[in-house]
């Protein structure tokens, strides 16, 4: 399919987070991990992996506001909503089995990822009601 | 809701690509407006009828008529 200004704008934002992410990442856990760097300093370094995550969150918020096609702007509201349902409800149901020592500990990035993976389920909601996956790739 | 957009199409000798391009949408969005799986905004409803100039009823069934 091709790709409109809004849609190639997002795959660049998308790339320039994750690329900041893997490279910020890389960073933390050599420095912070390994116990280099200490303090305010290693505040900062372990923040960094996450404002990077926080980039592909605006890319798709700015997507949103962008797209001119107002049928592919609601596939990727749809996607969005699915996703943060799948991620919320996970969340939810795994935060009451961890308080009562049924399930172990997930660290709280987890639901980002499980929001990512949300998308692609919205993604297939969105192919298998309306014949097109269309919003977020 | 029902509309004529395929046959007005047609009779143009336009493929589905081609109207998008003319209305700046994409393809997969005339797609489900054909096939009444969307249905347009009222802005993208007028730009369709200026396109085909034809007023909005004639191009798209009420859905308390159709």
């Amino acid at each position: 399919m091709r790709m409109n200004p809004a849609q190639k704008r997002y795959v660049r934002r998308v790339f320039v987070s994750m690329a900041c992410y893997l490279l910020t990442l890389s960073v933390a856990l050599h420095y912070v991990g390994g116990g280099h760097v200490t303090g305010p300093l290693a505040y900062l370094l372990a923040l960094l992996p996450g404002l990077s995550v926080i980039g592909v969150f605006w890319a798709v918020g700015r997507l949103l506001i962008e797209e001119r096609d107002e049928f592919q702007r609601m596939l990727l509201i749809r996607q969005s909503l699915v996703a943060t349902a799948f991620a919320l409800s996970i969340a939810t149901v795994w935060g009451f089995l961890e308080a009562v020592s049924l399930v172990p500990h997930i660290d709280a990035y987890f639901i980002a990822i499980l929001w990512f993976a949300g998308l692609g389920i919205g993604s297939l909601v969105n192919w298998l009601t309306l014949g097109t996956t269309g919003g977020c790739r | 809701m029902n509309n004529r957009l395929k046959v007005l199409r047609a009779e143009r000798d336009w493929s589905q690509s081609d109207l998008a391009d003319r209305l700046a949408v994409s393809r997969q969005s005339v797609n489900a407006i054909e096939t009444g799986k969307y249905d347009p905004s009222l802005p993208l409803a007028f730009r369709i009828a200026e396109l085909f100039g034809l007023p909005i009823e004639d191009i798209f069934t009420s859905p308390t008529k159709g």
